[in-house]
């Protein structure tokens, strides 16, 4: 009796897997960059007063790292609620354009500078914020996308959480919808803001 | 009519027009191949100018080993295809980003090890092998081996019960009276079974 149980034991528990395959987003990639330190870069920004963005910047503070082009569509789709997010002042948010210029070749047809590509990608990111609203303290321009490679990027959007010590803790792939930032991201905030960062010892004059 | 049209390309084809239906036919289908394959040409000539562009200028070396190490990844958008087979933008650069590592020098494994590093194991084609993908690796092979375990105890007890059955039927069978064999009998019975041995 307890062993004609076993098929229905067995069955059940292929049941169970199925149920957690079928929940499961198979384009969501874990990232193994969690917990690791976010990969340093030095990237052209849109705003000409500053022209540079480095991530060393933002240490001592939580920062949201968002993955995204004027070309994306549920980009677009998420603007309203980055604009949301970045009006409540949690915590900074920076915009990484990803290869924002598609095209190799100029309407010649002749190959594509790397400094024409960077203007035209500044211009045409620049006149979308313009016209859609900026959430962003910094909108740094990957023309090439080598930087999102070494970030892992597949696709965009991509958001990722860093804390104050420069730590990749939390990384979304897809839109931002307001139950991620609400369940997860924001609670995550708070944890990671309460986090101490060691302040580097002030060099005595001598 | 499509004929008249073609006939001063072919005068051949005008000059049969006379001679025949069946000469007729074989002009214009012989007309048409020519012209579909001309067609079908001059398509392909096309698609192949439409193909993107191959970088050139590297060395076949790199691309041998990049198509090497590359069909062995996978490609992060379309997740069944291979790194060197997919035709996403995402592929190409990372197809771009292992040509530069191999012109830096490093090894293969140096190499899988950068990409795993940013896209983690779902990169590979064939994961590493460590407590986390045992489960992946030996799985197949344990559940085989529990799939036979559980087949053989099925027919063991299966055999046992059926023993056990012709035990008790041979228990609950019921008893003839044990009368002893004539003498003659015996002889008989004796004999019998010799012959049959």
């Amino acid at each position: 009796m307890r062993l004609a149980l076993i098929p229905l034991i067995v069955f059940l528990a292929l049941v169970a897997f199925l149920a957690v395959g079928l929940k499961r987003d198979p384009h969501e990639i874990p990232s193994p960059l969690i917990d690791h330190p976010a990969p340093a870069f030095v990237l052209d920004t849109v705003a000409a007063d500053t022209p540079h963005f480095s991530p060393e910047q933002m240490k001592g503070q939580v920062w949201l790292l968002n993955v995204w082009a004027t070309w994306c569509l549920p980009c677009q789709q998420e603007h309203p609620m980055l604009m949301q997010f970045a009006q409540q002042g949690l915590v900074p948010v920076v915009g990484m354009n990803y290869k924002e210029i598609q095209t190799d070749q100029d309407e010649a047809g002749q190959p594509l500078l790397p400094a024409t590509r960077l203007s035209m990608a500044r211009t045409k990111t620049a006149a979308w914020l313009k016209k859609h609203g900026n959430p962003y303290a910094f909108t740094v321009l990957d023309v090439d996308g080598r930087v999102g490679v070494n970030y892992g990027v597949y696709g965009v959007p991509e958001s990722y959480l860093i804390d104050k010590a420069g730590v990749i803790r939390y990384k979304v792939v897809g839109v931002l919808t307001p139950e991620i930032l609400a369940e997860t991201v924001q609670p995550l905030i708070q944890k990671l803001n309460k986090e101490p960062f060691p302040q580097q010892p002030v060099p005595k004059a001598s | 009519m499509t004929l008249h049209r073609l006939s001063p390309v072919f005068p051949s084809a005008t000059a049969s027009l006379n001679s025949g239906a069946g000469v007729l036919t074989f002009r214009f289908s012989f007309v048409f191949v020519l012209s579909f394959a001309l067609a079908c040409l001059a398509f392909f000539a096309n698609a192949v100018q439409a193909k993107e562009a191959v970088p050139l200028g590297d060395a076949p070396w790199v691309e041998a080993r990049m198509v090497h190490i590359s069909e062995e990844l996978r490609c992060l958008v379309c997740q069944n295809e291979t790194l060197a087979s997919s035709r996403a933008d995402l592929a190409k650069d990372l197809r771009d980003e292992v040509r530069d590592l191999i012109r830096q020098g490093k090894t293969d494994p140096e190499i899988k090890t950068y990409l795993v590093a940013r896209y983690g194991d779902f990169v590979l084609y064939r994961p590493e092998v460590k407590p986390s993908t045992w489960a992946l690796w030996w799985g197949p092979a344990v559940m085989l081996g529990l799939g036979l375990i559980t087949a053989l105890w099925a027919v063991r007890t299966r055999r046992k019960n059926a023993a056990a059955d012709a035990a008790i039927d041979a228990d609950t069978a019921p008893h003839l009276p044990q009368v002893p064999f004539s003498p003659e009998a015996q002889k008989l019975v004796d004999s019998v079974m010799k012959n049959r041995e």
